[in-house]
């Protein structure tokens, strides 16, 4: 017999007592847990994500769509950043004001080359206020996984508050599980030297996160 | 130090000898009185924390009441996604269907993904044997593998390690297996930290096969999920050709939703987190992202046996948090390596004997590494009841009976070195069921009561040496009930 075989076998004489129980799993949970943690305004759950983000060493900045590439700009060229990795569909008035080389997001590319471009700048899919999270979903504006992985710094943008939700919950009703998903929570970090976390292991250690809000505001804060 | 658990002692000579070593006690009380306090914080954040513990809880024991269904669509859902799935009923048959796919590649290295399933079947030993060099990329792992260690804790594998330690094995250890530690390399985590990321750094980039585990599977879907903080994991699950995932068959929730619980519990529950840097999910292949070929081996390796245990199969919801270990203060003196397994701790002491069977002398010993406390069940994030399960496996080594191995019902005999707590059992027994005897017993032992030793003679003596026994009455409880009774008599002799 096949081992599949021998273990769905091992499996149902296993079970064999409980096989009465037709319990169907719509009911076999109970789902009183809470949906979201917390009355908060809209404004208050972008606080709580903005606070939480930076809790976990992301750096967080706040502008309007108007001022976002100058915004950009600033970050790139204060890093020093000479290349920076495109996904294909950015939207083109991002970057705009940015005079860094682009890279573009292509299957040929090789790790080894992707490991000499300096940044990476990518939109996201949801993001989660709760736990500070941004979820990637490998779409056109964010581009392969590996993208936002290799090159050690990285810039993600966050419209709110349309992207934003308040818990895991939500934000997995929103998200497609057919797509390959990243959820980031700060820079990459350890806990394995006597438990304490360190940030800044393989993953981009720098982890910048730019809200950006849809009405233009006279002046933007950062 | 060897790398490898067979052979170890039984759990009281191995803890006897580690608890008299300062140096790990010390590294052990800081480590996890640390993520202690750090947990229960992360915990009180969530007001609904009960709710999300009880639903884990239901979730994961009807998709096991369920497990043959849900294995089913499962492969059903990771095949339609472009995956290829692989059924492994013991150990050996998975390393040899690992090494095979490894083989098929002609690649003689892979990366790994910290995983609890590949080092219990000890997938790295296996593919040495076939001439294919495995390279654990997580920074525990990593000390773990250079400094020719054991695993000591679910989460943090070199708990047992501090920041010296680790500092020396880089600086000694790295240039065995590729890019030297940097000179004059200090003991600041930071800068261990980043001596991992260059050694590490130039096997992720030319990797073509990785390995890994995964926290969770989404029978409906077909997602797998794994769960980490450095970013390895992600290295290993997006940059390499091909993927192999090796996965105990308890991790499959039915649906997609379900992770909205685990998502919360596990990271609080393990590291102490809101959320842990980087999850990674991902369904099948995707053309031009990531791995293009992608493997899946269900692994049994002991889980249906413990799946018929009525008592024992609650262990099957772990979800490998560790935090039952980080509070068990016999954990927290003895250490992981007496548990002789890669499963250490509270959850070791419950899981091991059930994967392996109770027969070899540290598994028999395993249910007996318990003070019984439970603060490993109040901690738990899906409940498991860690001291009942303990003490069910107490009464199968000690008693024997009807259990389950390789799938069979086998008859196990009681285990030599219980005979005089089967004795005093017997005895126990025979006299509660005579009454007579009993009060002729009962007030015989109060009226020598002054000649009564301090401490046990003969096998009792050690049980008594760190113990106070029980004083004896001047009058059996029920001489007195019936001299005064009930207590409506004055209480006077």
């Amino acid at each position: 017999m096949s081992s599949r075989g021998v273990i769905l076998g091992r499996v149902r004489r296993a079970i064999a007592d409980v096989r009465q129980d037709d319990t169907p799993y719509g009911q076999a949970i109970d789902r009183s847990y809470l949906r979201e943690h917390g009355a908060r305004s809209v404004a208050e759950t972008v606080d709580l994500l903005a606070e939480n983000l930076a809790d976990y060493r992301a750096v967080v900045h706040r502008t309007t769509d108007d001022e976002l590439s100058e915004l950009l700009m600033r970050l790139l060229a204060e890093r020093g950043t000479r290349t920076v990795l495109v996904p294909p569909e950015l939207p083109s008035h991002w970057l705009k004001a940015v005079d860094a080389t682009r890279v573009h997001d292509r299957a040929q590319s090789t790790p080894a080359e992707l490991d000499r471009v300096d940044s990476v700048v990518t939109a996201c899919a949801v993001a989660i206020a709760e736990t500070g999270t941004i979820v990637l979903d490998g779409g056109p504006d964010q581009g392969r996984r590996r993208v936002t992985l290799v090159p050690d710094h990285h810039i993600c943008v966050v419209h709110v508050p349309d992207q934003v939700v308040s818990s895991v919950p939500q934000a997995l009703e929103r998200l497609d599980p057919t797509r390959p998903l990243t959820w980031i929570s700060g820079p990459s970090a350890t806990s394995d030297i006597e438990l304490d976390r360190v940030e800044g292991v393989h993953g981009p250690r720098t982890l910048e996160v730019v809200l950006v809000s849809g009405q233009p505001r006279a002046e933007a804060t950062s | 130090m060897s790398g490898t658990f067979v052979g170890m002692p039984a759990f009281p000579e191995a803890a006897h000898e580690a608890v008299h070593n300062a140096t790990l006690r010390g590294n052990l009380r800081h480590a996890t009185h640390t993520i202690r306090a750090k947990r229960a914080k992360a915990v009180a954040e969530v007001s609904d924390w009960a709710a999300l513990r009880e639903a884990g809880k239901q979730i994961k024991d009807h998709t096991l009441r369920h497990l043959d269904r849900y294995l089913v669509q499962l492969e059903e859902s990771v095949t339609t996604a472009g995956g290829t799935v692989h059924w492994a009923a013991d150990a050996d048959e998975a390393n040899r269907i690992v090494a095979d796919l490894v083989k098929a590649t002609g690649e003689t290295e892979v990366v790994k993904v910290k995983s609890m399933a590949t080092q219990e079947i000890g997938l790295n030993e296996a593919l040495l044997e076939e001439g294919i060099h495995a390279y654990e990329t997580d920074l525990a792992e990593l000390i773990v593998q250079l400094g020719k260690d054991r695993p000591s804790h679910i989460l943090v594998p070199a708990i047992h390690r501090n920041r010296g330690e680790i500092r020396d094995i880089f600086a000694r250890e790295m240039s065995e297996w590729g890019r030297p530690a940097p000179e004059g390399l200090t003991d600041t985590p930071a800068e261990l930290a980043e001596a991992a990321r260059l050694h590490l750094r130039e096997k992720f980039l030319r990797a073509k096969v990785g390995i890994s585990g995964a926290n969770f599977m989404v029978a409906e879907t077909g997602t797998l999920v794994v769960v980490e903080s450095e970013g390895n994991g992600r290295m290993c699950l997006t940059l390499p050709e091909t993927l192999i995932s090796v996965v105990g068959i308890e991790k499959i929730v039915p649906t997609w939703q379900d992770l909205e619980v685990f998502l919360q519990t596990l990271p609080r529950s393990s590291t102490a987190e809101r959320m842990n840097p980087y999850t990674s999910t991902w369904t099948g292949t995707t053309d031009e992202d990531g791995p293009q070929t992608f493997h899946l081996v269900l692994l049994d390796n002991g889980r249906t046996d413990t799946l018929a245990d009525e008592v024992g199969r609650q262990a099957l919801r772990c979800i490998r948090c560790s935090a039952c270990l980080n509070v068990c203060p016999v954990y927290e003196r003895a250490g992981g390596h007496a548990y002789g397994s890669v499963y250490p701790g509270p959850i070791g002491a419950i899981l091991s004997p059930q994967l392996r069977g109770t027969q070899s002398e540290i598994d028999a010993s395993l249910p007996y590494a318990s003070s019984l406390c439970g603060a490993c069940y109040e901690v738990c994030p899906v409940a498991i009841d860690i001291p009942e399960v303990l003490v069910h496996l107490r009464e199968r080594v000690a008693e024997g009976g009807l259990t389950t191995r390789d799938g069979n019902k086998v008859v196990l005999k009681p285990a030599k070195g219980h005979a005089a707590e089967r004795a005093a059992m017997r005895a126990a027994r025979w006299a509660f069921s005579h009454p007579g005897a009993l009060r002729t017993g009962q007030r015989l032992a109060s009226r020598t009561r002054r000649f009564h030793p301090r401490t046990l003679p003969g096998p009792g003596r050690a049980w008594s040496a760190s113990r106070d026994l029980p004083a004896m009455p001047a009058e059996p409880f029920r001489d007195w009930w019936q001299r005064t009774q009930g207590g409506r008599k004055a209480d006077s002799k």
